[in-house]
């Protein structure tokens, strides 16, 4: 039983991870109706800008809003100068997703030149070998602070939807885009700030991952196929869908490297995607998609 | 000024007697490379052969029947890992290179099977967890991938008193000319339409009697035909095999090499190929900035020409026809 609770703790922590990242990708599809490839890579790079601030000597309170803001500007500037003009040119969902892996092969190529390619380890002020025990489980420090953060972002992201006209644009945005437009709602910026708001996410997810892992360039792809997973799982146009969708992930991910085999546990998650699409293709919180022909 | 009553001679007007000339004299200074060309373009050239095999199996999925697939990376290993037991268990090329490419369509004909009920991003993501489902299981069981120091194969023996990589380069060269005719053949049959047809609606597609649990089968068994040969001969090409050389970044080369060189275009996928194995040969020393250039070929491509190279190639043609009067 300890194990056991033991085992989802670890996945809980994990999936919270992993729920940043699918908020941002689903937060970005529901919008663009794009699925962003370039999210790992974005992240890499604010983990970076973090990384080059905290180890000039300064505090990670300086360098996480710097993190944020880099992210989001190249985000931004991304749909600004890229997605804009292919729309503009007819391209189609599938153009648009290999735009989105445009990008991130050259934000990799440029992080790949900054940084080089071996891994460095991420001071940070949270450790990952200090632990408390809770009854019989044990926690490490930087467990409770990524489930802290990742519940802080989520429960902002709640409030800039739900409870602000901005979100309420956002929302109409993703509903019907013409129909926001004749409304006098500015689409444009509302869909950039889809853009920027989703890399801050994703940046937050690298910067607490960036101490349990080592950081190169490449540290984050695994976390975004694992956010993309989750996201489908739940419902690509559903924010709490994403969340739900991690949670589960990352519980089940931790029990069956835990209990069956650990070398197998990043497929579980596409069997288990495969598996839940085949009976509910729109995912679990997803509504019934209709098409027109 | 004749009458035209027939076919035939309405076919007349098709058929261009200079451009066949020049492309039969390209083929034939291609397959004379080993005797004019200096050394270092036979392993190359070797290379962009084989690739472009796998390129056009892409490109017969994303590009004609629009299913996005992001597990090519897995194809390519089953093929190049059948492939590489077999020739060690002593079996002939051709033999070995038949059933990689049977095994690697296999298992593509079994993954499309999602695929009837999913659809882009849906599809995409379902695909891209069998290309990390394939890469673990090579990397973790021992048996499949020869454990630590990888699977050797044996070397392909020259016949005829040709020098090896002469062989290897005429053997490929020859290969991807028997697999590029068949992709033509197939996207101007009954197969390619409907294919076509299944990508700008399936609904309509089957309304109009296409069948579609046939087709997007057939389109998924095809293409990983194609890539599982592609494996093969890349296995037979590096003479040793490493489950790190089937990750996620190698789906993504065949990503690069369909949208740089053009959606639904053989003879575009035969040049994005190209440009995928030929400009990181020229950036040897800068090894950051192929991405880079990789990325921003892509964006290009989008942003200012969404055909790619093959729409780049279409227009110098028509802007040749009538060339010089206009």
């Amino acid at each position: 039983m300890g194990n056991f609770l033991q085992y989802a703790l670890t996945g809980l922590s994990a999936g919270s991870l992993y729920a940043l990242v699918a908020l941002g990708l689903v937060l970005i599809h529901r919008s663009a109706r794009v699925l962003n490839f370039a999210h790992a890579d974005v992240a890499t790079l604010g983990t970076f800008a973090a990384f080059a601030v905290v180890s000039r000597g300064q505090s990670l309170w300086v360098a996480l809003p710097l993190a944020l803001a880099t992210g989001a500007t190249v985000a931004t500037l991304f749909y600004f100068g890229a997605v804009v003009p292919a729309v503009r040119k007819g391209a189609n969902p599938l153009g648009l997703v290999i735009l989105t892996i445009g990008l991130a092969l050259i934000i990799q190529g440029f992080t790949v030149w900054g940084w080089g390619a071996e891994p460095d380890r991420f001071p940070f002020p949270l450790s990952d070998s200090k632990v408390w025990q809770v009854g019989p489980v044990f926690v490490s420090e930087l467990a409770v602070g990524t489930f802290v953060a990742a519940g802080v972002a989520g429960l902002l992201l709640y409030l800039l939807t739900q409870r602000t006209r901005l979100g309420l644009a956002m929302r109409a945005t993703s509903e019907n885009l013409p129909a926001a437009q004749t409304l006098g709602i500015p689409t444009r910026a509302v869909l950039a700030f889809s853009w920027g708001t989703a890399a801050a996410l994703a940046v937050v997810a690298g910067v607490f991952l960036a101490p349990a892992l080592l950081l190169d360039p490449f540290f984050m792809l695994d976390p975004m196929f694992k956010g993309l997973a989750a996201a489908v799982l739940g419902g690509l146009n559903s924010l709490p869908g994403a969340v739900l969708g991690s949670l589960v992930l990352g519980v089940a991910e931790s029990l069956f490297g835990g209990y069956v085999a650990l070398e197998f546990k990043s497929s579980l998650a596409f069997v288990l995607i495969v598996a839940v699409l085949l009976v509910r293709p729109e995912g679990l919180l997803g509504k019934e998609f209709q098409e027109r022909v | 000024m004749d009458l035209v009553e027939t076919y035939r001679e309405e076919l007349r007007f098709v058929r261009k007697p200079i451009p066949r000339a020049l492309l039969l004299l390209l083929l034939l200074a291609l397959l004379l490379l080993p005797w004019w060309g200096p050394r270092a373009w036979l392993s190359r050239g070797s290379l962009v052969w084989l690739f472009a095999i796998g390129v056009i199996g892409q490109n017969l999925l994303i590009g004609y029947a629009g299913l996005v697939s992001f597990g090519q990376a897995g194809f390519l290993a089953v093929g190049a890992y059948t492939f590489g037991h077999l020739r060690i268990a002593g079996v002939p090329f051709p033999l070995a290179l038949a059933a990689a490419g049977g095994a690697a369509g296999l298992v593509g004909w079994l993954v499309g099977f999602p695929s009837l009920r999913l659809k882009g991003p849906y599809l995409a993501i379902a695909t891209l967890g069998f290309g990390t489902a394939t890469y673990q299981i090579f990397a973790n069981v021992e048996k499949l991938s020869g454990g630590r120091q990888g699977l050797g194969i044996p070397a392909l023996e020259p016949l005829f008193g040709l020098s090896r990589d002469v062989y290897v380069y005429l053997v490929y060269y020859l290969i991807f000319l028997l697999f590029t005719g068949a992709a033509y053949n197939l996207v101007s049959s009954y197969v390619g339409r409907s294919l076509v047809a299944v990508r700008d609606s399936d609904i309509a597609a089957e309304a109009m009697g296409v069948n579609l649990t046939r087709t997007k089968l057939l389109a998924f068994g095809i293409s990983s035909f194609y890539t599982g040969v592609h494996g093969a001969l890349m296995a037979q090409y590096l003479g040793h095999l490493e489950p790190q050389s089937f990750n996620i970044a190698e789906s993504l080369n065949f990503f690069v090499a369909v949208i740089v060189g053009g959606l639904a275009s053989v003879e575009g996928s035969v040049m994005g190929a190209a440009f995928t194995v030929l400009v990181p040969a020229l950036f040897g020393d800068f090894r950051w900035a192929v991405p880079v250039l990789f990325g921003a070929a892509i964006l290009g491509v989008l942003i200012f020409e969404p055909l790619g190279l093959s729409g780049i190639w279409l227009k110098a043609r028509l802007y040749f026809r009538m060339w010089p009067f206009r």
